[in-house]
């Protein structure tokens, strides 16, 4: 079949939404730092929101062990996690704007990449680069609002995964229970519970500046 | 001071850096803000608290 014009769809998506929900998500540019579990989801949730540009980042590749929970399928194993998302987003939404940066994020390069954003999800699994993410952005981004995700390993307790205000520019997303701790590990239902919230609250403070 | 949202009497100035590790978190897995403003990580060992700040600690933990 033909794929519908770029208009046809934003025609769609402003009939599903409302012309004022789908005119403030389609005009924002969103990040997501790190394309595992979380941003892989979070990407794709926002696309079919509607969100019309993204800056991605990642260094890593698809792994089979990815296949569990995060947005990839068996034969993207081996590609760039920045490429492979991209095929599956522009499949959904081939006129979506995204920003690739297939690198290693760290404070020299965090700034420059996410600072054209309006609202940046944090999105890796260490903890140690959670925080020097949203700390580097903090300190070098301020007025830029950050969605971070921390805990969300095991299965069952779904109402435990949570959004709070943090900060004034800083909302956090989980249960607080390291993946160490939980029966299971990381598994996709949990996974996507908490990439839900993330995306969600992304969709909030576009709409509402706040949760 | 106030210590996310709770009472904490000081009895003696205290870093940042002190007071991380004596609410049993690490310092290289927090953010953390005082009076409403993110305080850099470098300043973590020098900033000296006062019963007057407000303080919030926010701690990571791992999977994504």
């Amino acid at each position: 079949m033909t794929l519908p014009s770029k208009e046809e769809l934003e025609n769609s998506l402003s009939t599903r939404h409302s012309p004022k929900v789908h005119n403030a998500i389609k005009n924002a540019k969103i990040g997501i730092a790190g394309m595992g579990g979380l941003g892989s989801n979070i990407a794709m949730m926002l696309a079919r929101a509607g969100v019309s540009s993204l800056v991605i980042a990642d260094h890593d590749v698809v792994d089979i062990s990815n296949i569990n929970r995060q947005n990839y399928y068996l034969e993207q194993i081996g590609k760039a996690k920045t490429d492979a998302s991209e095929e599956l987003l522009k499949a959904v939404n081939p006129y979506i704007a995204i920003v690739k940066h297939c690198v290693k994020l760290d404070p020299s390069n965090i700034p420059g990449i996410f600072g054209g954003c309006d609202i940046v999800c944090e999105a890796f699994d260490v903890p140690s680069e959670k925080a020097m993410f949203i700390n580097t952005m903090l300190e070098e981004c301020p007025g830029i609002k950050i969605v971070a995700g921390s805990g969300m390993a095991g299965f069952g307790r779904s109402n435990e995964i949570r959004t709070e205000k943090l900060f004034a520019d800083l909302y956090l997303c989980g249960d607080g229970i390291d993946m160490e701790e939980a029966e299971g590990g990381l598994m996709s239902p949990r996974v996507n519970i908490c990439a839900g919230h993330m995306a969600n609250t992304v969709i909030a403070l576009l709409m509402k500046g706040d949760v | 001071m106030k210590v996310n949202g709770e009472h904490l009497e000081l009895v003696s100035p205290m870093t940042i850096e002190v007071l991380i590790l004596k609410k049993g978190y690490r310092q290289d897995r927090v953010a953390v803000e005082l009076n409403g403003r993110i305080v850099p990580r470098s300043e973590y060992g020098v900033v000296l608290l006062s019963n007057s700040d407000s303080v919030e600690i926010v701690g990571f933990v791992g999977g994504g």
